[in-house]
């Protein structure tokens, strides 16, 4: 008996509230484009193709963050069609920028942008896939790293774990040989709470790093926040650092009371 | 005979376009009465959640609206905040952030041009299976992509969301030495933009007229990108644009609510306008160099400094290509030209006002205002992207479309899906600035 041709794994790529620019990313792997194609079936990826085929699929790569009643029921169906779900990007690791909203009141933010606020359908909260659904990999970033990105892919499709390393925006700042910021030139810099992932990018231009990853996997909040204060950021400031793409995972990790009432609450 | 009954046709997934929208038609008796295109792009409240930052946030945060256009964004800001805060940016610091938007129109034009809509004039699905017929074309159209990345990332350190930029400069100017292999990347990225022109040219172009005003910014002696007075041709009176301030654009463009999308709609002097290629084009075309020129000419477009506008925007495709060879011209001259300045950035201390700040973004005009108290936190915030601009002209678009598609008998949901899928796809909205699936309806009584 012949033995079953085996079909080619199938992609699907899905989008949630985002910018776009974590599926973009894999439009941007020009130089991979077209021998992955060659290995996979795009089987669902709007973005890219108008041929849009039905579930299951291999590897669903998901983007953007739960934000309205519509995306509860969509990203159940999503789980339920995929043998991996992979949550590509802040949006749908950590709820992303859309999840400020998470610590003001959404009704004033809905009638702040528009003038028949009762037209628009939103949930009071922007959350990460994983709120809802069973998650096998979380990839970092706003944006993710192309390197990364085809990293989390291959390894997916080859049935392995992605070497994904856990470590703070420092250690690739050490072996990238940047001066420390904070301790030569005593600018403020979230690379040793912050996941690695971007090559320690910020630093190497001059600037902080302003946290696109998110927190990394051990981080020391309590002597963070002091440092940051010694390099001249009032507690306000502190907070607004540390509320931006990854807002809801770094509130999570904020020493209580530390930051002021906003900061205990969130 | 055909059957000329009335129906609602509802598209429900607008693929190879930027975010989310659907599009609802409604036919009586052979005639189209409503076109409704709904951005269901979920809201993500920018405007609101931008107060109480400071001053020198509002680049970072508002580059996540879009990650297709992202210096579009970052440049808008800038702007409007230097607006405020008395500080103009020139010299060698304005012509990096001309070069870095270089680099976005670059990349995000050539990604529409090859992977969302030439798939449509060569019948296929997508630039996977057009590689299959026209391997060599994908390929060029992949490298010409990577140069205007590879200015993003040189320059902005990465591609989507550049961390590079700030409000009154950049973090860090790289030496003149530096520019050496980026230079021999765009030379040779010249060819791949002639050869792209050419390509295009030869595509099929059904014949059509935009009915509607075009907006754009202009700059003297130049092609606008970055800055510019906001100019405008009013559609049928020949070649007579009328300017207005920067600081009127909200009383000129008008943003309206409408139910049925999340996106504002906005009108211009209380008509509908188009921006983007076309626009700048027809506007601003006299002002690209010969060469350019000679290239659109060749292509087939009508040269704008002959008085002639080409308003079809099937043809937006070839006026893309015309933008990427200028953008790569533009790129290497300025590149040539350019000296290591004193600072990377201007000084901007924040004052209390309101600023306004607009460019070019690849799909049209970008406008951005702030407001700022005593202490440099904003208080209020108003992003007009391009999309909710082209909106109103892109529904009239799709209206005349299936009107003229009706004369020649009924066409099928599916006919009809592909048929205003495409006629979108020519405008190139971006709708996560407001979102990819048509989910067409059509209404049929
Ligand atoms: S994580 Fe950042 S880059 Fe990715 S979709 Fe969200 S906003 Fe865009
Ligand atoms: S510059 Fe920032 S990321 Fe780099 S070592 Fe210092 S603290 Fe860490």
């Amino acid at each position: 008996m012949a033995a079953p041709v085996r079909s080619r794994p199938r992609l699907g790529v899905f989008k949630f509230a985002s910018c776009d620019g974590c599926q973009l990313t894999l439009l941007d792997c020009e130089d991979e484009l077209l021998p992955l194609a060659a290995e996979i079936d795009i089987a669902h990826f709007v973005e890219a193709s108008s041929d849009i085929q039905p579930g299951p699929y291999d590897l669903s790569l998901v983007e953007g963050s739960v934000s309205t009643p519509e995306h509860l029921e969509r990203i159940r169906r999503i789980r339920s069609e995929s043998r991996h779900l992979v949550t590509i990007g802040a949006c749908a690791t950590a709820g992303g920028v859309q999840a400020l909203r998470n610590f003001a009141d959404v009704a004033e933010f809905r009638a702040t942008v528009y003038a028949k606020p009762e037209y628009i359908e939103t949930l009071a909260t922007s959350t990460p896939i994983s709120a809802h659904v069973p998650v096998d990999f979380e990839l970092r970033g706003c944006p993710i790293d192309r390197g990364q990105l085809i990293e989390v892919i291959t390894a997916f499709l080859a049935d392995r774990r992605p070497d994904i390393p856990n470590h703070s925006v420092c250690f690739a700042c050490k072996r990238r040989g940047t001066t420390c910021l904070p301790v030569a030139h005593g600018i403020p810099c979230l690379g040793p709470v912050t996941h690695a992932g971007c090559g320690a990018l910020c630093p190497a231009y001059g600037r902080g790093c302003y946290g696109c990853f998110g927190p990394s996997a051990s981080t020391n909040m309590p002597a963070m926040i002091p440092l940051l204060r010694s390099d001249g950021m009032s507690d306000e400031d502190i907070l607004r650092f540390l509320h931006t793409f990854n807002a809801h995972d770094f509130a999570a990790i904020e020493p209580p009371g530390e930051l002021g009432e906003e900061g205990a609450a969130s | 005979m055909t059957h000329r009954g009335s129906r609602v046709l509802h598209v429900g997934a607008l693929a190879r376009v930027e975010g989310e929208g659907a599009l609802r038609l409604r036919i009586s008796d052979g005639t189209v009465t409503q076109a409704q295109l709904s951005i269901y792009e979920p809201p993500r409240f920018f405007e609101a959640f931008l107060r109480g930052r400071r001053h020198t946030e509002p680049p970072d945060i508002t580059s996540r609206v879009c990650g297709i256009c992202p210096v579009a964004y970052q440049t808008s800001s800038c702007h409007a905040i230097e607006d405020v805060c008395g500080i103009t940016v020139d010299g060698q610091l304005a012509a990096l952030r001309r070069l870095l938007y270089c680099g976005e129109w670059i990349e995000s034009h050539t990604l529409h041009i090859y992977l969302l809509h030439a798939p449509d004039f060569l019948g296929c699905d997508n630039a996977i299976e057009l590689s299959r017929t026209h391997r060599a074309d994908v390929e060029r159209g992949l490298r010409l992509k990577q140069a205007g990345n590879s200015i993003m990332e040189f320059l902005g350190g990465r591609s989507i969301h550049p961390i590079n930029v700030r409000v009154g400069g950049f973090h860090r100017t790289p030496a003149r030495t530096e520019f050496r292999p980026l230079a021999e990347r765009l030379r040779q990225a010249r060819d791949d933009a002639l050869a792209t022109v050419a390509w295009v040219a030869g595509f099929d172009f059904p014949e059509a007229d935009c009915d509607a005003d075009l907006l754009a910014l202009t700059e003297p002696g130049t092609y606008a990108i970055e800055t510019g007075t906001p100019t405008v041709l009013p559609h049928g009176d020949g070649h007579r644009t009328r300017t207005f301030p920067l600081a009127d654009f909200t009383t000129h463009v008008v943003e309206e609510q409408v139910p049925y999308s999340t996106a504002l709609q906005a009108r211009l002097d209380g008509r509908r306008h188009l921006t983007g290629a076309l626009a700048r084009y027809a506007i601003s075309g006299h002002q690209l160099p010969p060469a350019v020129r000679e290239a659109a000419r060749s292509a087939g477009l009508a040269d704008p400094a002959s008085g002639q506008i080409c308003r079809n925007p099937f043809r937006s495709v070839v006026v893309r290509a015309v933008e990427v060879l200028y953008a790569v011209e533009e790129a290497l001259r300025l590149i040539d030209a350019y000296e290591l300045p004193p600072y990377p950035a201007v000084d901007v201390p924040p004052r209390a006002g309101t600023g306004h700040g607009a460019t070019e973004a690849p799909r049209g005009t970008l406008y951005h205002r702030y407001t700022l108290d005593d202490e440099g936190l904003v208080t209020d915030a108003c992003l007009i992207p391009p999309t909710s601009q082209n909106q109103g002209a892109i529904e009239e678009d799709l209206r005349r479309i299936v009107q003229d598609r009706l004369r020649h008998g009924e066409p099928t949901d599916a006919e009809l899906t592909r048929l205003c899928e495409r006629a979108i796809r020519n405008h190139d909205p971006c709708i996560s600035c407001s979102a990819h699936f048509l989910d067409l309806t059509v209404v049929r009584a």
